[in-house]
């Protein structure tokens, strides 16, 4: 992989994430790291959120608190985060170890016309999530940095939060459903089996 | 499900609610406190079935019993009415996916409230709950809390959908002032 000027290619960033998964539960938030995920596959074990802003880590904590034994990530982007930074003391609070949030940082609005994110002025997610207890946090902006952040998403004890920068170019939009009751029955079949869609 | 108590209960409407809460299996509780939600929030707080989720704000909540949902706990969000506003982008969760979102709301700005700046989050909070697609029971006294929350659980989790049960301040009141539950 080359270093494109401290940012990591997203495609590439997403893929390490999700290539070779296992058992793990993905929310991931709206706009492009929708596309990127659904990119490397549209799996029942991922909710993509068409809406609802800065609702991800959130919906990522309850499930997490809900299913301890699994790993739960939350794929989501810096102005989506950015909506939503009071779950990083909220989550910090809760100290769940099975929890992990990966940024995709390209510190822009990407969907929105590229207007600057307040990533791009200098503030740091992974200081904002060191800042409020998170176990471990880091910013990735290389190689090495990417290959550190992915251990530590997949496998650090949680709470964890990998800021990622990655580049700024378009996610290829590759969709998932759409129906937000048929993304909630197809993940809750899928991790707790058909009598879950009769509850 | 039992019926819930009337206020003869000692531990009055907070432990009526926090018993709907045990009996319809409720795991996860957010919270922004409310001196309305104090005892109730402390009865989650110990209770070892419940895990008690402080919230910055109150859209977190609405985000965490759509998670916990998706991972088979159902959940509970406490606040005031001024919190409601905060929600409203966060309910198309429920709107669009139809996640249940059983809301405890605590109202203010209506009986003999003291602070003008509550008055009109009390006059929307109900309104912008209907507006988004979710129903709105209200509690007046004591003896009717249990039963209207039982209710609204029922109708949250068996239809998939936003309902609040809003406590009259007039309830709240009697708590706050020291007196007896229901006395009025």
């Amino acid at each position: 992989m080359k270093n494109n000027g401290g940012r990591i290619d997203r495609g590439l960033a997403v893929r390490e994430l999700l290539a070779g998964r296992g058992d793990e539960l993905v929310v991931i938030g709206l706009g492009s790291p929708v596309w990127d995920c659904t990119a490397v596959e549209d799996h029942p074990l991922n909710f993509p959120l068409w809406g609802a802003m800065g609702s991800a880590a959130m919906i990522g904590l309850g499930l997490a608190l809900a299913q301890p034994e699994r790993r739960v990530l939350v794929i989501t982007g810096d102005g989506e985060m950015l909506m939503g930074l009071g779950a990083l003391p909220t989550i910090a609070a809760q100290k769940p170890e099975n929890l992990a949030i990966a940024v995709l940082d390209n510190e822009i609005y990407g969907e929105t016309g590229g207007q600057p994110t307040h990533t791009s002025f200098g503030v740091s997610l992974s200081g904002m999530a060191r800042g409020a207890g998170f176990s471990d946090t880091l910013t990735a902006t290389d190689d090495e940095g990417l290959s550190r952040a992915v251990q530590m998403v997949l496998f650090g004890r949680g709470p964890v939060l990998c800021d990622i920068k990655v580049t700024q170019n378009a996610s290829p939009l590759v969709m998932p459903p759409r129906e937000g009751v048929a993304l909630k029955n197809r993940f809750r079949e899928a991790l707790l089996g058909p009598d879950a869609l009769k509850e | 499900m039992n019926p819930i108590s009337d206020s003869d209960n000692p531990n009055g409407w907070p432990a009526d609610i926090h018993r709907v809460f045990r009996a319809a299996d409720i795991r996860q509780v957010g919270y922004v406190p409310d001196s309305g939600h104090a005892e109730l929030i402390r009865l989650c707080t110990s209770d070892p079935d419940i895990v008690a989720v402080p919230l910055t704000s109150e859209e977190e909540g609405v985000s965490l019993v759509a998670g916990a949902w998706l991972g088979g706990q159902r959940g509970a969000i406490l606040m005031q009415s001024s919190g409601v506003g905060n929600c409203m982008n966060l309910f198309t969760l429920a709107a669009n996916c139809h996640f249940p979102v059983l809301l405890l709301v605590t109202m203010r700005g209506e009986w003999g409230e003291f602070n003008p700046w509550q008055v009109p989050m009390g006059r929307s909070a109900g309104p912008m709950i209907e507006m988004a697609g979710g129903t709105v029971y209200r509690a007046e006294d004591a003896a009717s809390v249990g039963p209207v929350v039982e209710a609204a659980a029922s109708l949250a989790f068996n239809t998939s959908g936003l309902v609040a049960v809003a406590l009259a301040q007039k309830l709240i009141g009697a708590k706050t002032f020291g007196r007896a539950a229901g006395e009025e």
